[in-house]
């Protein structure tokens, strides 16, 4: 990649010995800083992304006043601890049943014939296909106490279970929508799997198990812990799915902030919670960049 | 032979995921020719009121025309500046690209509701709350690290062989560009175009907060009727969204195959 642009350049030049003034030096300047090219989006990036994170940040130290008060009052009100503690414990059960759901799929989409793996692959696409907010219906409708759910349960004479309203629903829910982005970076780590070592673990003599244990569970994990770092950060954010099935008891930190902003006006301690929710999504990026950089190395080595 | 049960069972465990995956998308659809008011499941009767008040109702019409708008002229501006800085980083020398895509890459993690709070704050100083151009702008820097990431794919297959080719028959740089590189990032393109549009017609925490009652986009419209009254309008709204993308990916999977094979 490095070659690129000085390749380019050169060639550009040879062919066109005596072009005018202007033509090479504009050509120069763009293959010497092709960053520029980059400098509109990051512009944008500052004004619409930095300077509104920099706002939160600011107004989190400085209202009502200058000092640390807000973080003080987040740390010291127990309903806030609670909620920072489900908000994590919520997004480590969605990850969880996501790799559960997500690691027998993506190893039968590398298994079948390609008619069935397209088949798959639109399973996997299709809650794309229609809105966040309306697929959260969609759970509303399955998960109330009147729903399918329910009624198959009742329908197989057990009693009825309270879904709607509770931790378990925003459970259901909330994997359901982000199940996809634990399946394709499985898939597509899976793929690159040489079954090859597989079968000659198992001609040395290694049963089934074994060699699925010590050859290819391994060589899947960089894809499980790509996908499960993606989901549960994406977790830690999420706010209209909580709000719709969840109830009191299953507030997450999102809504906490969306209420002292908009209903209690309180833009300082909305601001400390916000700051808390970001820390804690870029202290857990940084801990699994680590992580990802080796997945890197990997896959270039193969 | 001892494989078979285990065979079984990971096919049955998978057809469960499947379902999983698309029930919920599939169950809106009966549910939208329910005639009573409700979204108690199993619906009753047949009815296509909820399709007529859509298309009636000036509420849910000029929400989804301003979804519609917002969305296209984000999908233009954030594909036009994401291409331009995809090109860019596939070509920055230094190590530096990767930190600067990183950075690009970001709003794609931030939290919505953090950045929500904060764009809102900038919004209410800045006179933008309940405008199309606070919503453009918003958008377009949400739907970016989707351009981005679509476009750089099609440029790590890219062989730049061929732009050195090029240039090398006499091609200027921009005819280069236009005859050679931009045909063969087109697919590329194309896709962060949709993703972009998507990521617009579809993003509700933002619009949540710099909504105005004169300006709603249709996600903050389906929002708002869902916690406010069971309007089996949305599951409407929503079966018209399905088909429509059913349609528009069936044919753009035929034209491709198409394109292919030929």
């Amino acid at each position: 990649m490095s070659r690129t642009s000085h390749t380019l350049s050169a060639g550009g030049e040879n062919a066109r010995p005596a072009g005018t003034v202007q033509g090479p030096q504009r050509r120069l300047r763009l293959a010497a800083y092709p960053s520029l090219l980059a400098m509109p989006a990051l512009l944008l990036l500052i004004a619409a992304m930095g300077y509104p994170l920099l706002t939160v940040t600011l107004r989190s130290f400085s209202d009502p006043a200058w000092g640390l008060q807000n973080y003080v009052w987040f740390f010291s009100t127990p309903v806030n601890v609670t909620v920072l503690w489900r908000t994590f414990s919520i997004a480590a059960w969605v990850t969880i049943v996501c790799v559960i759901a997500a690691y027998p799929y993506a190893y039968l989409m590398t298994a079948v014939g390609p008619r069935l793996r397209l088949v798959l692959i639109l399973c996997v696409l299709v809650p794309f296909w229609v809105s966040g907010v309306v697929r959260t219906l969609a759970w509303v409708i399955l998960l109330q106490d009147s729903g399918i759910i329910n009624s198959v349960i009742r329908l197989l004479g057990f009693d009825g279970v309270k879904l709607i309203r509770t931790q378990t629903g925003v459970v259901i829910g909330m994997a359901q929508v982000l199940l996809p982005f634990m399946i394709l970076p499985l898939y597509s780590v899976m793929r690159g799997i040489d079954l090859r070592l597989v079968q000659a673990a198992r001609s040395l003599g290694a049963r089934q198990a074994r060699a699925f244990l010590q050859i290819y569970l391994p060589l899947s994990l960089p894809g499980v812990f790509a996908g499960a770092i993606i989901v549960f950060i994406l977790s830690l954010g999420f706010y209209i799915t909580p709000a719709l099935l969840g109830g009191p008891r299953s507030t997450m930190l999102s809504t906490l902030v969306q209420s002292q902003v908009l209903s209690l006006l309180n833009w300082g301690r909305g601001g400390a919670m916000g700051v808390v929710l970001l820390v804690a999504t870029f202290v857990l990026l940084a801990l699994a960049a680590p992580l990802m950089r080796q997945r890197h190395k990997q896959a270039s080595r193969s | 032979m001892r494989l078979a049960p285990f065979r079984i069972l990971l096919g049955l465990f998978c057809l469960l995921v499947a379902v999983w995956l698309v029930m919920p998308t599939l169950v809106i659809i009966p549910m939208s020719f329910n005639e009573k008011k409700s979204l108690a499941f199993p619906p009753s009767g047949f009815s296509w009121q909820w399709y007529a008040n859509f298309f009636t109702n000036p509420d849910w019409l000029s929400s989804f025309f301003n979804s519609l708008r917002v969305a296209g002229i984000v999908a233009v501006a954030a594909t036009l500046i994401g291409t331009l800085a995809s090109l860019g980083l596939s070509r920055m020398k230094h190590s530096g690209a990767g930190l600067l895509r990183a950075i690009l890459i970001t709003p794609m993690i931030v939290p919505g509701v953090v950045l929500a709070i904060g764009i809102y704050a900038v919004y209410l100083d800045y006179q933008l709350v309940g405008t199309t151009t606070g919503f453009v702008i918003a958008h377009t820097m949400l739907a970016i690290p989707f351009v981005i990431i679509a476009v750089s794919a099609s440029l790590e297959v890219f062989d730049v062989r061929l732009e050195t080719a090029a240039a090398s028959l006499g091609a200027s740089r921009f005819t280069t560009f236009r005859t050679v590189t931009l045909p063969l990032i087109a697919p590329g393109i194309l896709s962060g175009l949709l993703f972009a549009f998507v990521t617009s017609f579809d993003e509700i925490i933002v619009a949540l907060f710099i909504t105005s009652p004169y300006l709603k986009t249709l996600p903050v419209q389906i929002f708002t009727s869902i916690t406010r009254d069971a309007d089996p309008t949305v599951t409407a709204v929503g079966t018209i969204i399905f088909i429509a993308t059913t349609l528009i990916i069936s044919a753009g999977l035929i034209i491709s195959s198409k394109s292919t094979r030929s």
